[in-house]
């Protein structure tokens, strides 16, 4: 009888399904997974050797090419480390327009990921309609920062600007008709607010279409249920956080249980899951939808009534307004200070993080009291939840894995860095 | 939260003795340095213990210390800082320990806390620190055969090997980098109301 060996196999770095450039190294047993040793790395730039090289403001943009699907979120948590090595008060209505980003940002990553892990698993249709949805919100980033994906919107000490009045129209072109163009923009006829909010009561019917589609599907709980099951022990041990550790059932959520920015005001329920298999993680984040749209009803209501700054007053950390600067010599020469030079920031470390979609996403930075971080380290969720492929793999079949790989919303952006 | 913060570090110090170096509190965060002898015991006290149980490893970072402050810094150049956090109490403790200049080496924690292989294998790819007890102490972000420690301060930003095809050979091939390194904004440390324009805040 011929001696069986186990093989070798090749898993991307070029695969539809390895979400970016992950390298998987599978020892196979037949169709069953021995061993998965994920090789990461093919997208390092070292963001944190460039940050220390840049200035607090130069260093900004770089967060919203780490975790390139929840842009604002990593924005955030960089925020918050600089404000609190500077001791800086942020304002209130600066503080709702992050949250309501933050929960809008969640929706944008959630609506990818599911989009794109129903699609590995073989269902097509989710994905266009999850586009459809993401369209929408891409437009608003567009409006309130001019970029639809890396807005560089936050800013140490608050927001770079407030909501626009206006939201823009979609413009006559050749390609469309005077009719077309009207339905376009007949829910952008108000401010940006009243979009969202357009959008807010539109968008729990869409995300009962998907789960028409996806939750009681025969196919669909064939390749998810029981599948890359983590107990909440072992999920804790294994340093899972967000989704991942929600759906093993443990109740840690950063926006209740260390609140930051305006969450603590805020009136929204946090889901849990019981056997934290795939179809558990799908169900968390389908849930997690549903609460966003809720806090960000909830944003809207707040932003209306309440006008007022939304970035510090302090011209050592915030530039001065334009037309200050036409008139006050002094204003001018902060303006110029603080973008050629950089705003000083004493000396201590922090640890600041904020509840990511994929996690805890955190930053770790000591100054050392000059123009630039010292040291700069980033905590991107996704990094410990990939060093689990291993153990979440391991006996199951090839097809799982690509099932198990797309549960932990892997963006190769934040975990190589 | 700095009250349960005091307590905890009072309850540090009399639980771990010899191996507390330090404690401090800033910005409403504690900050505890640990000698290498004792460090696994330490860290096994800080998952188990009821009153710290910190359960979850956030992070593992190395840092360099050797240009702090315009490279005036007394003390060891690299330190491994571990980010822990408490499901239970929600709290938070930052934990750091050095080690020596010219083999940095420090217990590795995997035995304590899963998370830590892959952290640990990213210090030691980027700064070289070598964790005792590692089961796979392999690099991780950087390239296959890459040589050097990205990371440490004295290793320049542009890098020193560049890549390109050669169509000759009819493979890639490695070359000493081009590139030159320029500043743009050069690193300033200032002294607190040194030469700064200060009539708006007087």
């Amino acid at each position: 009888m011929p001696e069986i060996n186990n093989f070798t196999m090749n898993f991307g770095p070029q695969h539809p399904s390895a979400h970016g450039v992950l390298r998987l190294v599978l020892e196979l047993d037949g169709e069953v997974i021995e061993r998965a040793d994920p090789h990461i790395g093919l997208l390092h730039r070292a963001t944190e050797k460039l940050a220390e090289n840049k200035t607090y403001l130069q260093n900004l943009p770089y967060m919203d090419r780490l975790d390139y699907v929840s842009m604002l979120c990593n924005e955030h948590a960089y925020c918050l480390a600089v404000e609190k090595l500077l001791g800086v008060e942020v304002p209130v209505r600066a503080q709702y327009i992050r949250t309501l980003f933050d929960e809008i940002t969640r929706i944008l990553n959630h609506l990818l990921w599911l989009g794109a892990y129903a699609l590995d698993v073989g269902a097509m249709s989710v994905f266009l309609y999850c586009f459809r949805e993401r369209e929408d919100l891409m437009d608003v980033y567009e409006a309130v920062s001019g970029a639809r994906m890396h807005a560089a919107y936050y800013r140490p000490g608050g927001v770079y600007r407030d909501l626009p009045a206006q939201m823009p129209q979609y413009q006559p072109s050749p390609y469309r008709d005077a009719r077309r163009l009207q339905e376009l923009n007949a829910n952008r006829q108000g401010s940006m607010l009243d979009f969202i909010e357009d959008f807010a009561r539109r968008f729990p019917t869409y995300v009962d279409e998907y789960e028409t589609l996806l939750t009681d599907n025969r196919i669909w709980k064939q390749r998810t249920v029981g599948i890359g099951v983590v107990g909440p022990e072992r999920a804790i041990q294994l340093g899972f956080t967000g989704p991942m550790l929600r759906s093993s059932g443990v109740a840690w959520d950063l926006r209740r249980t260390q609140p930051y920015a305006a969450y603590a005001d805020l009136d929204f329920d946090i889901p849990v899951g019981k056997t934290g298999d795939c179809y558990d993680r799908y169900l968390v984040r389908v849930a997690e939808m549903r609460q966003s749209n809720r806090i960000i009803v909830q944003c809207v209501d707040w932003l209306r009534k309440n006008p007022g700054p939304v970035i510090t007053d302090d011209f050592k950390i915030a530039a001065p307004s334009r037309e200050e600067m036409k008139t006050s010599m002094e204003a001018l020469i902060h303006h110029f200070k603080l973008f050629s030079e950089g705003m000083a920031v004493p000396a201590g470390e922090v640890y600041a993080a904020v509840e990511a979609p994929k996690g805890e996403f955190g930053i770790y930075m000591i100054s050392d009291g000059a123009n630039k971080p010292y040291r700069m380290k980033i905590r991107a969720p996704g990094f410990p939840h990939l060093a689990a492929m291993d153990e979440m793999a391991r006996g199951h079949m090839i097809a799982d894995v690509v099932a198990i790989l797309s549960t932990m919303d892997i963006v190769f952006g934040e975990i190589d860095r | 939260m700095t009250d349960a913060l005091e307590n905890l570090r009072q309850h540090l110090s009399d639980e771990l003795g010899a191996t507390l170096r330090t404690a401090r509190l800033d910005r409403g965060e504690l900050t505890v340095e640990l000698s290498r002898e004792g460090f696994s015991a330490a860290c096994l006290l800080l998952r188990d213990d009821a009153s710290c149980a910190f359960d979850l490893l956030v992070d593992v970072c190395g840092v360099d210390y050797s240009a702090y402050g315009e490279g005036l810094r007394e003390g060891p150049r690299f330190a491994v800082v571990y980010h822990l956090l408490s499901l239970k109490h929600r709290q938070r403790l930052r934990v750091r320990i050095f080690a020596d200049d010219d083999l940095p080496i420090v217990p590795s924690v995997v035995q304590v806390w899963a998370a830590a292989n892959w952290f640990e294998r990213e210090a030691f790819d980027l700064y070289g620190i070598l964790f005792d007890g590692h089961p796979d102490l392999r690099r991780i972000l950087t390239d296959y055969g890459f040589v050097g420690h990205p990371f440490r301060k004295d290793f320049p930003l542009v890098g020193t090997v560049e890549m390109r095809y050669d169509a000759d050979q009819g493979r890639v091939v490695y070359e000493p980098t081009r590139t030159e390194e320029r500043v743009v904004v050069p690193r300033i440390i200032r002294e607190a109301g040194e030469g700064r324009y200060d009539a708006r805040n007087q």
